[in-house]
């Protein structure tokens, strides 16, 4: 019995460091640009299909360095050509051309790749069990939480030490003061775009790599990645992470003891912190 | 009577009878009564939506949920306790309003993007609920092994299952007393209060209007027409899959309503209709289907943020 609760507690922690990863991406794309990116499961996917393309040629470490690059400049270039027009006006506007993004890019891959799933080769020695009494502990799972804390750890370095992260947290409290301070914020807001994508390859990559490639793994990932957002709290990035983390081990253990409602637990804590505290586990207050 | 009033008169007319005429008009231009039944459903459906994005200006996301629960609602009632399309309709109204009523307290307090992300999350629970309790909703393969049954008037019965051209008409007359009721609700001092909520939410703050208890209102009953809609779409499909609760049907609402034009009463029925023809054309030409319905969506949004009312409006004033 502890083995299996220790088991799906860990596999919730493993599915929550998507949620969170994705939910990072998100996040930093809503608070300084105002914009709920619906394709971000849509590049997640291209992310993973990337990855898969660029298998045979530069093998599994190449394709975790450059699919996730890949799909950032992807972002870079739908920023700037579709979704640039559309910041201050209703957020409305940027919903739906995100959600038309998001169809285009799971039909896209369909229509590329097949609509059926692919298997993704990770190394070989990764995949191994590393103990035999925790036989779900293989190196890929221990793998994918390391890259996960690097990538967290990375943006949090870059948010905090850098000068464009520095930029990007000044522009999420008044965007017009850096503007006037000299700042191009189109500039700014392209390359927060572009890191929030990145975020969403590099979650691609991994995902395809426990969850093989479907077209559709993208849509299945962004409602769980919402959640984290709200659980979290609106504008606090820990918040966002905490929530993804939270909500993935809560799915976890629901499917020890009520596996049916294993989908459904997280939208249950989001009802209750939305009654207890709207703005979420660490969210600002009057902020939304 | 000045000509802006006449417009307006002159327009309703000319909806109503295209309406109460389609049966007669469009297969004779090469479509077919189910499409406009479906038009008809699904415009209803972005109207209720657009009641509350449009006159309330609250971004809901989510109405696919009450949507679904509507056709849910119909579809159980008539597959497990009474073989009625009253009793359907009302109970799947019900479903989706109460629902509604009870899902607002929890975000009326939410505005804009957060207000959205928030109605298409919960939207979801439902989605989860009818895929995984598989016994009683059929789960994935969907809700089968009904019918739409006959209509008793009392004095004569209707079979609307065979005859497409009378559920159309029971469909057109459901949907006209609904629509009365939202014309109606819109031009009293409650439909009234709801623009100056939209137009400026902290002047009607200050003006003594009880905010959140109007936009709650507006909310359920944007639901309430919403869940009538679905619950008429489970009668027209004779049966419910849990894509009608999916997010992805709550997005084809909104676009519906957007390209219609939310600042006009009949706009999202015009996008319902637009929408539901090109889709199902597209749908019977290719496979990629999906692809076509997003970049829709995509030039609707650069092209026609107005709506195609909201651009024949503009040109008229100028």
């Amino acid at each position: 019995m502890t083995q299996v609760v220790l088991f799906n507690v860990f596999n919730g922690l493993i599915v929550g460091a998507f949620y969170a990863l994705m939910a990072l991406g998100l996040s930093l794309i809503m608070n300084l640009s105002g914009v709920i990116n619906f394709a971000h499961g849509g590049f997640l996917a291209i992310g993973g299909y990337l990855a898969f393309a660029l298998l045979p040629y530069v093998g599994f470490w190449g394709a975790l360095i450059l699919a996730p690059m890949l799909t950032a400049v992807l972002g870079l270039f739908v920023e700037r050509v579709l979704i640039r027009r559309l910041y201050g006006r209703d957020p409305l506007y940027s919903l739906l051309l995100t959600f038309g993004l998001a169809f285009m890019f799971e039909d896209g891959t369909r229509f590329i790749w097949g609509a059926q799933g692919l298997p993704f080769q990770v190394p070989g020695w990764l995949l191994s069990p590393l103990s035999t009494d925790y036989f779900f502990l293989t190196g890929y799972r221990l793998f994918m939480v390391l890259i996960v804390g690097i990538a967290v750890a990375g943006l949090f370095f870059i948010l905090n030490k850098t000068r464009l992260g520095i930029r990007i947290r000044a522009g999420t409290l008044d965007l017009e003061t850096v503007s006037v301070l000299g700042v191009n914020v189109r500039i700014l807001r392209n390359m927060n775009f572009g890191l929030g994508i990145y975020l969403a390859g590099l979650a691609g990559v991994l995902a395809v790599g426990q969850l093989g490639l479907q077209p559709t793994i993208g849509s299945s990932l962004i409602m769980p990645s919402f959640v984290a957002i709200i659980v979290g709290g609106l504008g606090s990035l820990p918040g966002t992470l905490l929530g993804g983390l939270l909500i993935g081990v809560a799915s976890g253990v629901t499917t020890v003891f009520f596996p049916s409602a294993t989908e459904a637990v997280m939208y249950v804590m989001m009802a209750a912190v939305l009654l207890v505290r709207p703005r979420g586990l660490l969210g600002e207050e009057g902020r939304f | 009577m000045n000509k802006e009033v006449f417009n307006k008169q002159a327009a309703n007319v000319l909806v109503w009878l295209l309406l109460l005429a389609m049966p007669y008009w469009l297969p004779a231009i090469g479509g077919y009564i189910e499409l406009g039944t479906r038009v008809v459903v699904l415009g209803l459906a972005a109207m209720a939506l657009n009641f509350l994005l449009g006159y309330t200006g609250v971004l809901s996301f989510g109405h696919a949920a009450y949507f679904g629960l509507g056709a849910y609602g119909a579809g159980m009632t008539v597959r497990y306790l009474v073989p009625s399309t009253g009793l359907g309709l009302l109970v799947g109204t019900v479903v989706g309003a109460v629902a509604g009523a009870i899902i607002g307290p929890m975000i009326i307090r939410l505005r804009g993007v957060y207000f959205a992300m928030v109605t298409i999350a919960f939207a979801q629970v439902f989605y989860f609920i009818a895929f995984r309790w598989s016994t009683v909703t059929g789960g994935d393969d969907g809700l089968t092994g009904w019918t739409r049954q006959p209509l008793h008037l009392g004095f004569t019965t209707i079979d609307i299952l065979h005859n497409p051209t009378a559920f159309y008409y029971l469909v057109f007359v459901v949907f006209a007393v609904a629509i009365a009721i939202m014309a109606w609700l819109l031009r009293s001092p409650f439909g009234r209060t709801l623009l100056a909520i939209r137009e400026n939410e902290r002047r009607a703050r200050f003006l003594g209007i009880p905010v959140d208890q109007h936009i709650w209102i507006s909310w359920t009953i944007s639901c309430a027409f919403a869940s009538l809609a679905g619950a008429l779409y489970a009668y027209v499909n004779n049966f419910v899959d849990p894509r009608a609760l999916y997010w992805t049907q709550s997005g084809d609402f909104v676009i519906m309503a957007v390209l219609g034009g939310m600042r006009s009463f009949w706009g999202p029925l015009i996008g319902a209709a637009i929408f539901v023809t090109l889709q199902d054309y597209v749908s019977s030409q290719t496979e990629n289907w999906m692809s076509f319905v997003g970049l829709f969506f995509v030039l609707v949004v650069l092209f026609f943020p107005r709506g195609i009312l909201g651009m024949i409006r503009r040109k008229v004033a100028s």
